[in-house]
């Protein structure tokens, strides 16, 4: 093979790796979307809720330190302890669960019925809240967030590869795990709708809301569900963002990463979060590598948005969404 | 028993299709535009045009663009940034490479501009619907900044990649640049606010607008009934991007005077003028007024309390004001997610009877 080719290979294989990291984010959106029909915009800031969440707890940080010293002219800094990294993620998780009990409690109940944009608009009011209220809760400063996950460049690969092409391929071991863990929550996650109870309560719920209610099903209950699902997969994507790029504002703005992501597979479709997470990924790297030199680079802002768009001009409910019908 | 509409006899159709049907509806509106005009120059001083009477007329045209797209003829645009960044950097183009052509002109054709980007970017919207529109409008808020950001020749070819607005002036008073007066720049951008309202105002009640509202109620059903959605939604996006990029001139001309793309005009953008729309009112010339003075007067307020009442760090009430924004948003859609004017139209409704029950 040609040095280019390879070049071109190892591009699309870490386009791959990347395009998982926005299925996991596109993941949360999907399952939300389908089972109450909100466009959550809020997932890249629960993400990056839940990271810092998890970095507070495992430094022990005191909540609200700021803001504390800020009314009382103290000093607080941290518990004198720090808290292990599995104990820490488990605390996350519930954090994530009352969260969702929050939100159902505060804004969904409240807001049944309403056009889907009032739904949407409520979602990015929610997202500047909860922005804010990390923030004041545990500082804006960038963190580092260790929770034991291997770094840096994956030795096995780069030697086989190098024995094999003369050309050793660059692979972050974290882009390994991700794609394992994303392996892993996909195969949960479908487990979990097609075999349990609540799973099954979840997918009447997906699809039809009142059949749904009319044979007993707790659409509030599935609400809180659904939320702290989705809470759960955002401490997923957060702890592995979190791990790649520091923990810092801008990690709220890979949802803006996934939303191609959902429109290229479709807002309604697991599987479609992932195939588009992939193409999306694998279609970036490989236009900023062959096209972007041309054009002036870091086209990888908008090449996502502008392949859906083209793309779904000619399938409008994205790839594997279902077919949206109109009736008069 | 003063707000009403009874004993207000029209005797022509002239009368029966104004404006503002109702006495006082029109005593207010003539009030509002004479204090506007003639009382508010006189007081303005440098802090307040730039805190809060400038912003809120610029951004209350951009409101009124976003409206007539979202509101009227329902297509969700996330794009606003974008086309505002569009306007400032056609109106910088315009300035440096016309200086002869009167400023006003610049303006105007920044809009149409604009008007011509947004058409393009709006065609999709007749395959596209829904929330995959509003993602799709994405797909011109980031590769518009991408493209400005890119292309020295749009922003001149300097160093720092800022654009910065070259003086100029009309009828010899300063409009751009550093020399220019409170009363001269909020004059300016209340005269260009007057012109576009009216234009919006008398455009949602012809032909144009009811066909944009039938498209938004059902596309479907308003084909049928004979209401082209190609030109209706053209129309729309076309309206809407023309105001749009005036008040994106503006912004960066009059208010800002140097502007960075993606500072200036980033996806917050886009967003802060949706909640403006929708914390005002779809579908609401006057909602796009309050809206806009909400969310201008709304970090103001909240900074002078914070910070100057209360004395707490200006990182930590910049926090806070993240979290009270978000949280009045949220709580305005469940209180009222009609927004500000549907509330100005229970107040009139219940004026109407005041001060008898019946």
């Amino acid at each position: 093979m040609t040095d280019q080719l390879l070049y071109a290979t190892e591009t699309a294989l870490n386009g791959l790796m990347t395009g998982v990291m926005y299925s996991l984010v596109a993941l949360g959106f999907v399952l939300i979307y389908k089972s109450s029909g909100v466009f959550n915009y809020a997932q890249g800031v629960l993400a990056l809720f839940a990271a810092l969440t998890l970095v507070g707890i495992q430094k022990g940080q005191v909540p609200f330190a700021h803001l504390i010293n800020a009314m009382t002219g103290g000093h607080l800094e941290s518990f004198p302890w720090q808290v292990p990294a599995l104990l820490a993620i488990l605390l996350t998780a519930g954090v994530m669960v009352i969260m969702a009990i929050i939100i159902e409690k505060l804004v969904l109940k409240h807001l049944v019925n309403q056009a889907p944009i009032i739904l949407f608009m409520a979602t990015i009011g929610l997202a500047y809240f909860l922005e804010g209220f990390g923030d004041v809760m545990w500082g804006a400063d960038i963190k580092t967030l260790d929770v034991g996950l291997p770094q840096g460049i994956n030795e096995t690969i780069e030697t086989v590869t190098g024995d094999l092409f003369g050309y050793g391929f660059f692979i972050d071991n974290l882009d390994l795990v991700a794609t394992l863990v994303a392996v892993l929550l996909v195969t949960a996650l479908t487990i979990f709708s097609q075999y349990s109870k609540q799973g099954r309560a979840l997918r009447a719920v997906a699809d039809d809301h009142q059949a749904a209610l009319s044979v007993g099903i707790s659409l509030r209950f599935i609400w809180i569900l659904v939320w702290s699902i989705a809470g759960f997969v955002a401490l997923v994507a957060g702890i592995m963002w979190g791990s790649k790029s520091g923990v810092q504002f801008s990690l709220s703005l890979i949802a803006l990463k996934a939303l191609p992501v959902l429109m290229l597979g479709g807002f309604t479709s697991i599987p479609g979060a992932i195939v588009g997470g992939l193409i999306i990924g694998m279609g970036e790297k490989l236009f900023e590598f062959w096209i972007g030199p041309l054009i002036g680079g870091a086209t990888e802002n908008w090449f996502a948005y502008v392949l859906a768009l083209i793309f779904l001009v000619f399938r409008p409910q994205g790839l594997f969404g279902e077919k949206i019908i109109e009736r008069v | 028993m003063f707000y009403r509409e009874a004993g207000d006899f029209k005797t022509s159709y002239r009368a029966d299709s104004q404006t503002f049907p109702i006495r006082l509806d029109r005593m207010g509106y003539f009030a509002a535009l004479i204090v506007a005009y003639a009382v508010v120059p006189f007081f303005i001083d440098d802090y307040w045009a730039n805190a809060v009477f400038v912003p809120f007329l610029i951004y209350a045209i951009a409101a009124i663009g976003l409206n007539i797209l979202v509101g009227y003829a329902g297509q969700v645009s996330l794009g606003t940034g974008g086309f505002m960044a569009v306007g400032a950097y056609a109106v910088y183009k315009l300035m440096t490479t016309f200086p002869e052509v009167p400023f006003f002109f610049h303006v105007i054709l920044a809009g149409g501009v604009t008007a011509f980007v947004g058409v393009l970017f709006g065609l999709p919207s007749l395959r596209i619907k829904g929330f995959y529109l509003a993602v799709a409008t994405l797909a011109a808020q980031f590769f518009l900044v991408w493209l400005f950001n890119k292309v020295p020749w749009f922003y001149n070819y300097s160093a720092s990649g800022q654009i910065t607005a070259p003086d100029r002036t009309m009828f010899g008073i300063y409009i751009t640049g550093a020399q220019t007066s409170a009363v001269a720049k909020y004059l300016f951008c209340l005269v260009i606010l007057t012109l576009v309202a009216l234009m919006a105002r008398n455009l949602t009640r012809g032909t144009v607008g009811r066909k944009w509202m039938a498209i938004r109620d059902m596309d479907i059903a308003a084909e049928i009934i004979g209401v082209n959605p190609l030109s209706a939604k053209v129309t729309a996006f076309a309206v809407s991007s023309f105001f749009i990029g005036i008040a994106g001139a503006l912004l960066f001309s009059v208010y800002l005077g140097a502007a960075e793309v993606g500072e200036s005009f980033g996806i917050n953008k886009s967003f802060l003028v949706l909640f403006m729309v929708i914390i005002g009112g779809l579908g609401s010339i006057f909602g796009s007024f309050a809206g806009a003075a909400f969310l201008v007067l709304l970090p103001v307020f909240l900074k002078n309390v914070l910070v100057g009442a209360l004395g707490w760090p200006t990182d930590v009430a910049a926090h806070l004001e993240l979290m009270i924004v978000g949280a009045l948003i949220v709580i305005f859609l469940i209180v009222e997610p009609h927004g500000l004017a549907q509330l100005w139209r229970i107040a009139k409704e219940k004026l109407r009877l005041w001060p008898f029950p019946h």
